[in-house]
């Protein structure tokens, strides 16, 4: 028995104990001076992990009484994760290096965050979800705060621990409401008690606090006051970390949640969802206008986006998971673009995140500054890019669900957000021209990550790998 | 070739593709080769797109060329012509290199310009010739970007305001359009504009946020669709963002925008609004009609009292826009022939009209009416072309601009009278600006000392004015090149567009007695 379940969650197994073994042998040896072999072993073990992940699982298992759930969703989950989590740890390689941030605990964090998202996609029980959640919790905030000599970071680091606590709090009051009037913390046995018609008040109160706790983590407005401050004062790298892996994996957590325990009670929280989203998408769309900071303004833009993937959670359909599964994975893919070129900001070898600097970035770097004009176009949603599919698979899920309402405010809300995208693709093509020009060197890797997710966005509209097919499977598992 | 239509649309981007992959640098050798390349690349594009006019069969009132594969989500790449898009699809490719040929003066980013204007084609005639909603929202919202940049990168002075007004405003309507395209695929299950056609969208009447909606989902239908499509025509009162865009926008950008980009909303206007939404049509006729007619007087007035000349044509861009829009629901066979063809000479009229304009430019760098005067002493084959094209402007007969206008006129006429007497007078603002604009420009007496060593017009000039010439006189005294064409596509139109209103007067007639 046992080791049929200890079957189940081999992967996080090799993951957890790879890097526990990791960070003994790095203490024991030269510390720091392992930490290039350490981002590289560390992200090429997550990258075979995805891809073992992606081809070797099939069919629902379940492990340790149904604590655990290994089905289609997670594994889309946790490829997407993974794989995120893998190249924004490649990409910042140079970047933390040459700053002296590349510290041999910075990968094993990025790892164990990584073994609490899986964790937190697979779970089937409160308890797991909150473990999970909170493995994922404790390893950002250490990471935030990384550039401990810098008020910022270590400001980005204490800001996003307390209002942290304070989600974790509501979650688990949340839990501990749902569990007192269901009798259990299994998903399987509160979806039991949810069917018997109208959920009661205890209920529908652990319900919104649990939301409230998730809405934190995937920063929905009104709980994303941490977010800009966190994006901005953490170390570049970490802030595409954030931007990337850390949501994919509480929005699937958050639809896991939903459609599991709740899935009998849709009525009930998806005017809850509806209200998330909306606020969402109108706040990072008009928020971000006034920005000049890149980092604040993606901060406002994953806000934004993250509006647009909870319609299709909203929808409560296979459809709208299975469209909020693809705008996740075409998120990230832009997010890991953008973030490589804004890792590549920087002037006589400092990161500069001023927007104004990007003047006539056109003119001195034409590839480069395509490849950003593609992904803010992306990112704006404009055909022919993906970023514009994305929001129709949403849309579609929307509108089938009756959510027209919310359907057309989402119009509205992306062309105002396209003002902000249209004014660094401004900066880089129409702007005056400065003496200040940003450095022209790049690290290969960089340069193919911008390269390679900008090339994705329009190779995608043709050729999609098969993402469409996983993410219908991921989500007929899900709902049923 | 069974996939002609494909071939004509991506050559353009494949060109496009191949300057920015092998073309490098920026000395004046590369600058030659992207010029050639792009005006090599819209002259193939527009010799293999005669092969689509000689093999079309105009009796066929069905889709012709079809190519059909499967895509992605539940869409179809879905290509095929009628008898109203291929003209259209002509017109682009017919204007194409004419505009890389008057943009031969360009000298900032040459090869990017170049690239900007060969996507741009493959764009447009995507939207002309796209059978899947979605595919045909792609084309029509992706050509957005490379004229966002070209107002953006190659504009005037206020380039910047002009590029985020354009961008946002068509944005904006076109979302709206893309939230009904996802209503309508959500009810009909398709995504193919051939099976939409025949699709009947609900039209019982019901109140939404407290307002009663005649004609139900249909009325909301066409009023996304027409936040689009109007804005892109444009119709009054949203046509505010055209007479910037065309100011700031270089005047290959201006001649693309005036000559194909407007189209794109009479276009949707046929191929979406009447078919799919007749009830819808029916009930906002009157709203689309009279605004149409404001747009006519109104804009006509503007455009008098313009300094620019470039605004001033656009003023008068949106005005013969007025005449396309009215003839169209006027929605009977002059009407929609009429509209048609106004679109088209309007595509050769207004592109030569702002050459025109481009012409001077480039002499003087400015558009000041007033900066201009006596210019036929100097320039007698440029005034004799801009009075050609002045003439076209304002309807006279013998030209093209005469048919269109006449023919939506008497299509008005038997629809709705008043309209169509506001309109007329129309055609009389319509001469006095033009012909004020002709007379302070080009006669009097040359006493600006700047022009005093003012030239003509060049070989490379003559040869871009050339072929709209003999379009525009070819036209108004053969219209049946047109009519023969569009004539069986717009009468079949016509009649779907009346069985299915009487349709849908019987099922409410059924409904009301049960």
């Amino acid at each position: 028995m046992i080791q049929a379940d200890l079957t189940v969650i081999l992967p996080e197994i090799v993951l957890a104990v790879y890097a526990m073994a990791a960070l003994l042998g790095a203490v024991y040896t030269t510390k720091d001076g392992m930490a290039p072999l350490l981002v590289w072993a560390t992200s090429g073990l997550m990258a075979v992990l995805a891809i073992w992940i992606a081809t070797s699982g099939n069919g629902t298992n379940v492990a340790f009484n149904g604590m655990f759930v290994d089905d289609g969703f997670a594994r889309f989950s946790k490829v997407a994760i993974l794989l995120s989590a893998a190249a924004v740890l490649v990409m910042s390689q140079d970047y933390m290096n040459r700053r002296g941030l590349l510290r041999f605990e910075y990968p094993l964090l990025v790892a164990l965050a990584a073994v609490g998202m899986m964790m937190m996609v697979s779970a089937g029980d409160l308890m797991a979800l909150y473990m999970g959640l909170e493995l994922q919790s404790l390893a950002l905030y250490v990471v935030a705060a990384l550039r401990r000599d810098s008020v910022k970071s270590t400001e980005a680091g204490l800001k996003y621990f307390v209002l942290g606590a304070l989600s974790s709090g509501l979650l688990l009051y949340g839990a501990s409401l749902v569990y007192g009037f269901s009798g259990t913390t299994l998903f399987s046995g509160i979806i039991q008690t949810a069917k018997h018609g109208e959920l009661s008040v205890g209920m529908l109160f652990g319900l919104i606090f649990l939301i409230s706790g998730l809405a934190f983590k995937v920063s929905a407005v009104p709980f994303h006051m941490w977010t800009p401050d966190v994006y901005e004062g953490s170390p570049t790298p970490i802030t595409a970390f954030f931007a990337t892996a850390p949501k994919v994996a509480a929005m699937a957590l958050f639809a896991r949640l939903m459609h599991d325990a709740f899935g009998a009670a849709v009525k009930d929280w998806q005017q809850v969802i509806v209200l998330l989203s909306v606020l969402s998408m109108f706040l990072g769309a008009i928020a971000a206008i006034g920005q000049r900071d890149i980092k604040r303004l993606m901060a406002f833009s994953s806000i934004a986006h993250m509006g647009y993937a909870m319609i299709g959670l909203a929808a409560g359909t296979e459809l709208g998971i299975k469209s909020m599964l693809m705008y996740l994975a075409i998120y990230v893919t832009m997010n890991v673009g953008t973030f490589a070129f804004i890792l590549m900001m920087e002037r006589d070898g400092q990161p500069v995140t001023d927007i104004e600097a990007l003047r006539q970035y056109g003119r001195r770097e034409p590839g480069k500054a395509l490849a950003v004009l593609i992904l803010m176009f992306s990112l704006a949603g404009v055909p022919p890019m993906l970023g514009f599919f994305a929001k129709y698979g949403v849309w579609q899920a929307g509108v089938q669900a009756d959510l027209t309402g919310l359907v057309i405010a989402s119009a509205v809300a992306s062309v105002i957000g396209a003002f902000y995208y249209l004014r660094i693709v401004f900066y880089m093509y129409f702007g005056e021209e400065t003496e200040e020009a940003l450095d022209t060197h790049s690290s290969p890797i960089l340069w193919a990550a911008l390269m390679g997710s900008a090339a994705l966005m329009l190779v995608g509209v043709v050729y999609q790998f098969g993402i469409e097919g996983a993410a219908a499977a991921a989500a007929a598992t899900l709902v049923n | 070739m069974d996939n002609i239509l494909s071939i004509v649309t991506f050559v353009p981007a494949i060109a496009a593709l191949i300057l920015a992959v092998f073309l490098r640098g920026e000395d004046a050798a590369a600058q030659r080769n992207a010029k050639w390349g792009a005006l090599f690349a819209t002259t193939v594009t527009f010799l293999v797109s005669i092969g689509i006019y000689t093999g079309f069969d105009p009796s066929n009132t069905g889709f012709q060329f079809v190519e059909e594969a499967e895509w992605f989500m539940g869409l179809k790449y879905k290509m095929g012509v009628d008898g109203i898009s291929i003209l259209f699809v002509l017109l682009t490719t017919f204007i194409m290199p004419l505009t890389i040929l008057a943009s031969w003066n360009v000298e900032t980013r040459v090869k990017e310009y170049m690239i900007a204007f060969l996507l741009l084609e493959t764009l447009m005639l995507g939207v002309f010739m796209a059978l899947d909603l979605i595919l045909f929202y792609l084309f029509f919202e992706a050509g957005l970007i490379p004229m966002f940049l070209i107002i953006g990168i190659w504009g005037g002075k206020e380039r910047i305001y002009a590029s985020f007004k354009f961008f946002l405003y068509t944005f904006l309507g076109s979302v709206l359009m893309l939230v009904a395209m996802v209503a309508m695929y959500v009810d009909a299950g398709t995504t193919d504009i051939e099976a939409l056609m025949s699709h009947q969208f609900a039209s019982q009447s019901f109140s939404v946020l407290g307002i009663y909606v005649v004609g139900g989902m249909q009325t909301l239908m066409f009023l996304a669709f027409f936040a689009s499509f109007a804005v892109k025509m444009p119709m009054w009162p949203v046509h505010t963002w055209l007479p910037d865009a065309h100011v700031q926008a270089p005047t290959a950008g201006s001649v693309v925008l005036a000559a194909i980009l407007l189209k794109m909303g009479g276009y949707g206007f046929l191929r979406f609004s009447l078919p799919m939404f007749p009830v819808g049509a029916e009930v906002l006729t009157p709203l689309v009609l009279w605004l149409s007619a404001i747009a006519i007087v109104y804009t006509s007035l503007v455009a008098m009292v313009q300094e620019d000349m470039k605004k001033l044509i656009a003023y008068s861009s949106v005005a013969h826009m007025g005449f396309v829009t009215m003839g169209i629901f006027a929605a009977n066979q002059q009407g929609v022939d009429g509209a048609i063809f106004q679109m088209i000479s309007h595509g050769f009229i207004s592109a030569a009209l702002f050459l025109c304009v481009g012409v001077i430019y480039d002499r003087m760098h400015t558009r000041d009416i007033d900066a201009y005067g006596g210019l036929v002493n100097r320039m007698p084959a440029y005034a004799l072309v801009f009075m050609l094209f002045t003439m076209a402007n304002v309807g006279l007969p013998g030209t093209s601009g005469f048919v269109g206008e006449f023919l939506t006129l008497m299509g008005i006429f038997q629809a709705n009278t008043w309209v169509a007497a506001v309109a007329t007078s129309g055609v009389i603002f319509s001469a006095g600006y033009a012909l004020w604009l002709y007379r302070r420009v080009v006669f009097g007496d040359l006493i600006k000392e700047s022009l005093k060593s003012i030239t003509d017009m060049s070989s490379r000039e003559r040869a871009v004015f050339a072929p709209l010439i003999v379009m525009t006189i070819l036209l108004g005294v053969y219209p049946s090149l047109v009519t023969d064409i569009i004539g069986p596509a717009t009468a079949a139109l016509i009649s779907n567009y009346d069985t299915a209103l009487a349709a849908a007067e019987a099922a409410t007639q059924v409904a009301e007695t049960h």
